[in-house]
Parts: structure tokens; C-alpha cells; sequence
């Protein structure tokens, strides 16, 4: 009798150990994680210049990308790993390109936590940029990646607090990260020492501070929502995000940094205005006598943006910079190299219409500066023949009077291109 | 004899019954009452709501595509004002794409809304347009998913069926409009609207939404079970161009208790995890 209890007891308890052997090794870390999630999509995109550039390669663009990203998460936490295996046939280099890799967190009801390689955008302006200083990526912008590629990621952790007054995010980023700027390899530009545009002849080589924890960026922005107006405050203590400097020796630099400024959006008649406006202390040269070192400036942004017609948005920016120490930058500039005006203007038109059930997209976004003569037109069709194949092809044309300004440098980079992306 | 009286009796009860159940389909019910009611149930039922929306769109050549999204929706304080996220999961290139709006049932104030691109990490402002334009490149339109302002048409009972109420409505500024009017098939006994027909001046119908599978949801109401019916299946079809979209719900949730602090910026750009699952 007694041996028949304990035979049963054993065979229950042994049921009962049954699922726990067996989930023994599966029980492992992996089991807090949710079944990852995978996506991306492969591309192919191909482009030239309309222009000879004797400094550049006929092909601005010519790729192929597979980007994948990965998806998880716990009961505390999503996590998210995303890369872009590139070969690049104008580098002629393969590359690896991680994108994201991050960590989010909600540990309290009022606070948000992203640890990690991420994209980080604030700000209010339509592909123009105040008190956005996350790093951009303006080669892929101009050779005729797709726009997104025009957000860099940053190495950073970003802290957002909610509250009834107002709601903060502290962005910071313990090295420095610059933008992707233009270095001469995939576009050609301005060089003020050759006093001529140069490219693959002479590649921009940079001083970029690089320590870790010293050379640091912190970016603040305080922001509230008061009736659906869109209210915030930034400040940012770091770096020019672009070479904005020079040594002695002629290598590019990044001077020191800091950024005040303020923003608004909201309804405004049928449509969406926004102004913003930054002051850009340039900390290394407050004095605007060092030739060497970009001025302080006052940044100032209005913008528009209306549906004008059934699945047609136009939108107008209108964009001020403007140099605080001109007089010592004038008396300063050595007399080979072209100055600046002090006030740069820039007007900005988007017209943006969808076709074929929002399956064609026409977009014509054109910067055009009245103070430097100088315009970059940046026309896109995008076309989604299924739910996973999808067609790009559009233009980056810069025209202007004088070699030196800001789009007109780029006028030989004048190019067209075309993708075909799938995407799972 | 005490049989017959039974009967009679049993009868002329089940009469007044029947007579007190017509009564108020058919005197106390005026037209605006069951607009009202038709209106509430299709897009304001319970405080909050969410679900899972799986969406055909289907060309006159056969050829689909689909999109999958979470629907998360609250009733705002101000009567008729709402506020909602559509948080898409297909197709890939715009998954995790979040559109949020709110949305002012006062004529003349125009909704407000957002666009949260995931790649940029940009939270893009929407101007407010044409809300007869098509939501998501599918034939539904805008203003059929978040519901028309009441007071831009005018109702007309036009003649009750079986089982129910045929409204005519005809706007009070038809030159702006693609149709000339739409006629409401409201069911008598849920107020659900069955069946949108749209005509054009000639009274040809071009566009017609149905609601191909009505289920009863259950829901705590302030402490109550309720239930709720709701549209699971919803079809619209394009008479002129031969399309057609399909809108089936899954995992319809109602009064969640979702705050208004959802609705704000923080959870456009990260999903609150309990509106995913």
C-alpha cells in the first residue's frame, strides 16, 4: 500500500518534473525575449552626373544595399538592432552601415530612457535645420540616397521626462558626432585654399575632436503643447556639426559650439505655420576676429505649409543666417579668399502630390538663395508597385553665379538617379 | 370560456407590447434622434477603444494590397471631439509609421494631425486638408473612418424597411462635394448604419459602404457589462473605377481607460505596450 502512495507520488511528482526537464534548455535568458521581429529590404540604385566634373567620378551614386533590422523585446524593454550591408561601386568598397542599435526603457509613468546608436530629430523646419544639431548625412542628401539617409545616427542616450508644465529631453552624447560631411571623395566643393572647386584631388582632411567624455555634445530641448500649439526652448552645448575652421596647417575643424534657441508650431488658416529661431555662439571665436573660425550667427526660420488641392501640399520656408562679427570677419579674410555677405537668405518651395491611389508620389522640393544667386532643386518620383516593390528616381541639380556659394560649389555634382527597392 | 378570456387577454397584451415597441421606431423617434444614435454607436461607443484592422484594397484589374494596423481611439471632454492613433505594422516600408489625430467635431475647426516618420525619427505636422481624400490610398476616405460632421448635411426619414431606418442626406454645401447626396440604412434595433449608398446628380449610386458582419463586443460600462455592436467586416466599393477595399477588426477592445496623455508626442513616437498586444 504504502509503495503504491509513494509509486504515485513518485510518478506525479515526476509529471510534474516532466515539463520543467523538459523546458530546461529552452528556460533559458532568450525565454524573457519576444519572438524578434525581422524586416528590411534590399536596393539597388544607380546615378551619374549631367555635368563633366573633372574633380569626380562620372557616377554619383551606384549601390547596393541590403539593409536588415531585428526587433525584440521584454516586459522592461524593446530593443532594436538595424544595419546596412552597402557595396559602393564609387568607393569600390564594401561597408557595413549600423544604423540603430538601441535600448528603450519606460521606468516610470514620466520617464522614457533610448540608450544606444539611434536617430534623433527635433525642430521644426522642412529639410532645414536650427536647433536640430544631430548629425546629418549630407553626401547621401546630395549624391541621391533616399532622404532618410539624410539622418546620421548618434552614439547617445536620451533622457525624456513628461510632465503637467512642460516636457524635457536631454539628449547626450559622450563623443562627439559629426555630420557626414562633404569630403571631397563622393562630391566636389569649394576649396578657399586652391581658390577653385576640387574633389578626389584634394580630400578634406579634419581634426575632429574625438575624446571620449570631454569632447561631449549635450542637446536640451524643453517643449509643451499648449491647444495644439507646439511650443519648445533648446540648448546645445558641442561642436559645428561640419568643418567650420581650419588649423594653420590646413586641416578642417570643428570648433566649439553653443546653440540658444526657440520654436512654434501650429494651425495657422487652413494650414500649418512654424517659425524657429537659434543663436549659434561660436565658442572658439567670440570675437569673429580669428578668420580661421566660423562667426557667431543668428539663425531665423518661418515656414507654411497648406493642402492646396485633393493629395497636394505645397509648403514655402523662408530662412535667415546671419553673421554677428561681420566687420572682424571682413577685416580679417585674407583678400584671395571670396567673403561672404553677412546675411545669407534662403527660400525654400515643396510641392508634393500623390497619384494612383497615393501609389505615385511626385515631390519638387527648391532651395534658392536670392543673397548668394545660387539654387539646388531637388525633384522625386517615387513609385510603389506592390505592397514590396518599389521605384525611386529623381534629380539634385545646383546651379548658381559664383563657384563659391553654397549650392553653386556643388554645381558639377548635378546629377540623376534612379533605385528599385524590396522590401520584407 | 376562462380559456378564451386567456387568450384574448394574452393577445391584446402581446399587441400593446408590440404596439409599444413600434411606438418609438415610429412617433417618438425623430430623424435627428436616430442620426444621432447611428452616429454615436458607428464612431463614439464606449469612452475608448482599440483594434486590430486588416485592410484589402482591391483594383478593377485584381490586384491587392494590403495594410495592417492598431486602431487605439478616445472620446475627448469636448462632446464629439476624439482623439486617435493608427499605428501601421504592413506593409514593411511604412511599419511603425503612427498617424495621430484631434479630431474637432466643430464645423469649421479642422483636425489636427501628425505623422511620425520612424527612419527620421521626425514627427511631421499635417495640414489638415480635404477630409473626403483617401485614407491610406484605399477607397475609404478620411471622412469615412473618422466620421462626417452631422451638421453638414441635412436628414430626411425616407422610408423605413423591415428592419430599418432609410435616411437621406444631402449636403448643406453640395458644390464642394463629390456626391450630390448619400442615403443611411440604419438597423432599427442595434442604430448601427448597415449601408452607405453615394449618388451622384443623375441618382446613380457610384459608391456604396456596407457592413458585411455586425458583432456584439463585450465591455464594462461604469461597472456594468455591456455590449456593444460593432462593425467587424466593413467593404466599400468604387461603382465608377471598379475598386473595392475591405476593412476587417480584430481584437476590438472597448473602454481600455486610456488617458489623455497617450495621445500626445511621447507615445506617437514609442506605442504604449498595452494598445500593441
Amino acid at each position: 500500500m504504502i509503495a503504491k502512495i509513494t509509486g504515485c507520488l513518485i510518478f506525479i511528482a515526476l509529471l510534474q518534473s516532466v515539463p520543467v526537464v523538459a523546458a530546461e534548455p529552452e528556460a533559458s535568458v532568450f525565454d524573457v525575449f519576444s519572438a524578434p521581429q525581422i524586416h528590411g529590404f534590399y536596393e539597388v540604385r544607380g546615378g551619374y552626373r549631367i555635368h563633366n566634373d573633372p574633380y569626380e567620378k562620372d557616377m554619383s551614386v551606384m549601390e547596393t544595399r541590403l539593409e536588415l533590422e531585428a526587433s525584440t523585446s521584454t516586459e522592461q524593454a524593446d530593443f532594436k538592432l538595424k544595419g546596412d550591408l552597402l557595396g559602393d561601386l564609387v568607393t569600390e568598397q564594401g561597408d557595413f552601415d549600423l544604423r540603430e542599435a538601441w535600448v528603450f526603457a519606460r521606468p516610470t509613468d514620466a520617464m522614457d530612457i533610448k540608450v544606444g546608436r539611434q536617430i534623433l530629430t527635433w525642430g521644426t523646419g522642412d529639410l532645414l535645420f536650427i536647433n536640430d544639431l544631430f548629425p546629418k548625412d549630407w553626401q547621401a542628401f546630395f549624391i541621391g540616397r533616399n532622404t532618410d539617409y539624410l539622418k546620421a545616427p548618434s552614439d547617445a542616450a536620451k533622457v525624456s521626462i513628461f510632465g503637467e508644465a512642460a516636457n524635457i529631453d536631454i539628449v547626450y552624447t559622450p563623443q562627439f558626432d559629426p555630420d557626414r560631411y562633404i569630403t571631397g571623395e563622393y562630391l566636389s566643393y569649394w576649396n578657399n585654399d586652391l581658390g577653385r572647386r576640387a574633389g578626389r584631388d584634394a580630400y578634406v582632411h579634419t581634426d575632429r575632436p574625438n575624446d571620449w567624455f570631454r569632447d561631449d555634445e549635450v542637446a536640451v530641448r524643453l517643449y509643451k503643447n499648449i491647444n495644439n500649439y507646439e511650443l519648445a526652448l533648446y540648448g546645445y552645448t558641442g561642436f559645428w556639426k561640419s568643418p567650420a575652421g581650419q588649423t594653420l596647417t590646413g586641416e578642417a575643424t570643428f570648433p566649439d559650439l553653443n546653440v540658444y534657441g526657440a520654436s512654434a508650431r501650429g494651425q495657422l488658416g487652413s494650414g500649418i505655420a512654424n517659425a524657429e529661431m537659434g543663436y549659434y555662439q561660436s565658442a572658439d571665436d567670440e570675437s569673429g576676429k580669428n578668420p580661421l573660425i566660423n562667426n557667431s550667427e543668428m539663425r531665423y526660420l518661418v515656414g507654411y505649409t497648406q493642402e492646396v488641392a485633393t493629395d497636394l501640399t505645397a509648403g514655402v520656408q523662408y530662412y535667415i543666417e546671419q553673421m554677428l562679427n561681420y566687420g572682424a570677419y571682413k577685416d580679417a579674410l585674407p583678400p584671395t579668399v571670396p567673403s561672404r555677405d553677412r546675411d545669407r537668405h534662403v527660400a525654400t518651395f515643396r510641392l508634393t502630390k500623390l497619384l494612383m491611389n497615393q501609389n505615385l508620389q511626385l515631390s519638387m522640393f527648391t532651395y534658392y538663395s536670392p543673397t548668394d544667386n545660387d539654387a539646388y532643386l531637388r525633384p522625386t518620383l517615387l513609385y510603389k508597385a506592390t505592397d514590396n516593390l518599389s521605384f525611386e528616381t529623381g534629380a539634385n541639380i545646383f546651379f548658381g553665379q559664383s563657384p563659391h556659394t553654397f549650392f553653386a560649389q556643388f554645381e558639377n555634382n548635378s546629377n540623376i538617379y534612379t533605385a528599385i527597392r524590396y522590401s520584407f | 370560456m376562462k380559456c378564451l378570456m386567456t387568450a384574448i387577454a394574452a393577445i391584446g397584451l402581446l399587441l400593446a407590447a408590440e404596439a409599444a415597441a413600434l411606438d418609438p421606431n415610429s412617433r417618438t423617434l425623430t430623424v435627428d434622434e436616430i442620426v444621432n444614435k447611428a452616429n454615436q454607436v458607428a464612431y463614439y461607443q464606449g469612452k475608448d477603444g482599440k483594434s486590430k484592422v486588416q485592410m484589402t484594397i482591391t483594383d478593377k484589374q485584381g490586384r491587392t494590397r494590403n495594410r495592417e494596423f492598431f486602431i487605439l481611439r478616445k472620446n475627448a471632454e469636448v462632446v464629439g471631439d476624439q482623439k486617435y492613433f493608427v499605428y501601421f505594422q504592413a506593409p514593411a516600408d511604412v511599419r511603425r509609421m503612427v498617424f495621430m489625430v484631434h479630431k474637432h467635431a466643430d464645423e469649421g475647426q479642422d483636425d489636427d494631425r501628425w505623422l511620425y516618420l520612424p527612419n527620421l525619427d521626425l514627427v511631421r505636422r499635417i495640414a489638415a486638408g480635404d477630409k473626403r481624400t483617401s485614407f491610406v490610398g484605399s477607397d475609404f476616405l478620411y471622412e469615412d473612418v473618422s466620421g462626417r460632421g452631422l451638421a453638414e448635411d441635412t436628414h430626411e426619414l425616407l422610408r423605413m424597411t423591415d428592419d430599418s431606418y432609410v435616411i437621406k442626406n444631402v449636403p448643406k454645401k453640395p458644390d464642394t462635394m463629390d456626391f450630390a447626396y448619400y442615403l443611411v440604412y440604419v438597423d432599427k434595433t442595434t442604430f448601427m448604419p448597415t449601408k452607405m449608398e453615394y449618388y451622384e446628380k443623375d441618382d446613380k449610386p457610384y459608391r456604396v459602404i456596407e457592413s458585411q458582419k455586425i458583432e456584439m463586443i463585450n465591455a464594462t460600462e461604469d461597472g456594468k457589462e455591456v455590449q456593444y455592436p460593432t462593425a467587424t467586416r466593413s467593404t466599400v466599393k468604387d461603382l465608377k473605377n471598379g475598386s473595392a477595399t475591405e476593412m476587417v477588426f480584430s481584437e476590438v477592445q472597448y473602454n481600455l481607460g486610456l488617458s489623455d496623455d497617450l495621445f500626445t508626442e511621447r507615445y506617437l513616437k514609442r506605442p504604449p505596450r498595452e494598445a500593441m498586444r
